[in-house]
């Protein structure tokens, strides 16, 4: 390739780095040189070689892919790229790995599509009550929350460091050197080689513990629609605070907000979670929920020993065999499953609905949550030690 | 030992003739893993091939394989090096026996090549006659996150530094391929660091010619049936869709029940070599297995 060719396809390189940028992948500086080099390299044949030589440097993700495939194929059509790379095969579609969003999203970077306006915020006249209903009709729509006061944020925090969650460690298999425990050989040598090997002083290790991940399903239907900001600043918080937090949500269809809630400002990251659920408020389908979340999340979520929360009043139309394999299926694949009901705090609550029969063998504890309006309660609830009988499945399955 | 490729299709070329069947994206960044000297991070679903490239590289390139299993608690001690404490125990007893204990003479003894014990990170560092290793890290995601953080300080400078020892840095740097399930997302950092690619399922004319290569005692209509049911199986709603390991397993089970073709009562037979999910082997009944039977025939008719 002449000198030339070769500035002119760095060039080129640099704005289809941009463009990817823009449409959300991340790249580095490096990236670009990278790409360069390597498209040296593999010696520009076809069209398709050079897709792939583009894509093994700048793609660290599998989801990137059908935004690279859309913005590949968009960017390096027009204009002098065929120039620069003298000879290239007729575009080959393959069909199925473009999704809308893909597209949407290069069409974005590329400017062709203006910037999708914010989706208005629904008047209040004409939301419609869904409260105390269950439905699994879909209602498609988004929500707008109120924003957090510096106060607030403050006393969320405050109770979110106070909280505690019984039996929250598990031992891990690596060691750290503690005062008992065992004999650690490495540290013990080290110690007697300082003395000279006169006396040979015992160093002990322990394991060492660690706080599980925490995997929260979360329902935003009607009937949970009140407590959503509260249960959306609760897991920003813990998202904040621990390492290793994924939250979904779900009311019709399942949502993973997990990347929406690492933002670090309270209003951004709930108002990037409205954004991305599209069935606030509406029916529930708990059932289909869980079985998306169990073939398309459980194996890359639940698999370090995850503690679930699921947070739902388990009021569903349809408490038949689905949910109850589903249900099962989730306490099999997770190591701990704590349900929050709101609906157990009220006196005489009884096992009664067809939803909540189903769920019930499947956790392993029930927590009720008293006011899940407020932030407090809700910590409370997962601090609270005391082991009650209204902690035990068994007995609302039996009173019922 | 051979040299490496020096195009993609002397890539593809290498890599069948360890009898791997790789199409040209794979092919493509296994090529520029190699000549640009980058960690090679493959990600996909269980029983795609992932961990047979390394092996089928270091069989064609001619080096040595050295495998890292990864499992949860793995730390630097299995990983990289431990010392034979319980050795140094005995020679510290010994020459306190002797009465030549003498302190700096005595940690310089003890902590020699002698009491070390090498671990797959550091064999891979080590030269070797035959060229730099192929050094495998299986399964990542199997690994604690610390662990990660360790692995990115080796692979940034395919160097370690031992306190005692001293510093061991590789001549040429081992050539690396990292797989995961992802059953955890690995960190950023150290994907930024390797070439990315996600092994996918293989399409049905890529599946044919792997059965074809690795299971040659098949008839020509077994190859097709199976790979044929296998491709309609995995567009069915399964928890858990069969890879083309499952594929292999499924053809040589059945050439050694001497079948030449499929029929629905060897699939029912059968199907536990190919369904792992009790969820999965109940849902088919003899009715489904007829439909996916005459559904497969019909998409095989229709590549020709």
């Amino acid at each position: 390739m002449s000198a030339p060719a070769q500035g002119m396809l760095f060039q080129r390189l640099i704005a289809f780095a941009r463009l990817l940028r823009r449409a959300g992948i991340p790249l580095g500086p490096g990236a670009v040189i990278d790409a360069f080099e390597a498209v040296l390299l593999a010696g520009v044949g076809t069209r398709q070689d050079f897709f792939w030589t583009l894509h093994a440097v700048l793609i660290k993700r599998h989801e990137h892919f059908p935004i690279y495939y859309e913005a590949f194929h968009r960017f390096w059509q027009r204009g002098q790229v065929e120039r620069v790379l003298a000879e290239m095969l007729p575009v080959t579609r393959t069909e199925g790995v473009k999704t809308r969003v893909a597209q949407r999203r290069v069409e974005e970077a590329l400017g062709l599509q203006k910037r999708a306006a914010k989706p208005p915020p629904a008047s209040q006249e004409n939301i419609f009550d869904m409260r105390g209903t269950i439905s699994d009709a879909e209602i498609l729509r988004r929500k707008d929350f109120a924003q957090m006061s510096v106060s607030e944020v403050e006393e969320a925090r405050r109770l979110i460091s106070a909280m505690r969650i019984p039996d929250d460690a598990v031992t891990t298999r690596r060691f750290k050197a503690s005062a008992r425990g065992r004999i650690d050989l490495a540290r013990t040598l080290r110690a007697s080689v300082r003395s000279g090997g006169e006396l040979i002083e015992l160093r002990f290790k322990a394991p060492r513990e660690k706080k599980p991940p925490i995997v929260a399903l979360v329902d935003i239907s009607g009937s949970m629609s009140d407590y959503s900001r509260p249960l959306l600043q609760f897991f920003h918080m813990l998202t904040m605070k621990r390492r290793n937090v994924s939250t979904f949500l779900f009311g019709t269809r399942l949502t993973n907000v997990t990347r929406a809630l690492k933002t670090k400002d309270p209003d951004d990251a709930l108002a990037l979670c409205s954004a991305g659920v599209s069935d606030w408020s509406g029916g529930t389908r708990i059932a289909s929920a869980l079985e998306e979340f169990n073939k398309r999340w459980s194996r890359r979520v639940l698999g370090q020993g995850a503690t679930v929360l699921l947070v739902t009043d388990g009021l569903e139309r349809d408490g038949g065999g689905e949910l109850k394999r589903e249900i099962d299926r989730l306490h099999r694949s997770s190591r701990r499953l704590i349900w929050l009901n709101p609906l157990l705090r009220f006196e005489g609550f009884e096992a009664k609905a067809a939803g909540i029969r189903a769920i019930l063998p499947h956790v392993d504890e029930l927590r009720p949550v008293h006011d899940l309006s407020s932030l407090a309660s809700l910590c409370d609830a997962l601090t609270e030690t005391r082991a009650s009988r209204a902690h035990d499945p068994k007995y609302w399955l039996g009173a019922a | 030992m051979s040299a490496l490729p020096q195009s993609i299709d002397e890539t593809i070329k290498l890599l069948s003739g360890g009898s791997y069947v790789a199409d040209r994206a794979l092919a493509t960044v296994v090529f520029l893993s190699l000549r640009m000297g980058r960690p090679l991070f493959l990600e996909g679903e269980a029983g795609v091939g992932k961990t047979e490239v390394a092996k089928v590289l270091a069989g064609a390139l001619g080096r040595k394989l050295v495998r890292l299993q990864c499992y949860e608690g793995l730390d630097s001690a299995a990983a990289l090096y431990e010392w034979n404490h319980a050795a140094q125990m005995i020679a510290i007893r010994v020459a306190e026996a002797e009465g030549t204990a003498n302190r700096e003479a005595l940690s310089g003894d003890v902590f020699s090549e002698r009491y070390l014990i090498r671990r797959p990170l550091l064999e891979a560092l080590t030269p070797d006659p035959a060229g730099a290793p192929v050094l495998l890290i299986d399964e990542l995601d199997r690994a604690d996150e610390a662990f990660e953080a360790f692995l990115l300080e080796v692979l940034a400078d395919f160097q370690v530094t031992i306190p005692e020892f001293g510093t061991i840095k590789a001549e040429t740097p081992p050539i690396v391929i990292v797989t995961s399930n992802r059953t955890r997302e690995i960190h950023d950092a150290l994907k930024r660091r390797c070439l990315y690619h996600w092994i996918d399922y293989p399409a049905l004319a890529r599946e044919l010619a792997i059965v074809r290569t690795k299971v040659p005692r098949a008839s020509e209509r077994l190859t097709e049936e199976v790979v044929a049911f296998v491709q309609q199986l995995r567009k069915e709603d399964l928890f858990k869709s069969p890879g083309t390991a499952e594929t292999l397993d499924w053809a040589s089970a059945l050439v050694e029940l001497d079948a030449t073709a499929l029929d629905p009562a060897l699939i029912g037979d059968t199907l536990g070599v190919v369904l792992k999910y009790q969820d999965d082997v109940e849902r088919f009944n003899a009715q489904k297995i007829d439909a996916v039977l005459s559904a497969s025939r019909v998409a095989l008719q229709a590549a020709g």
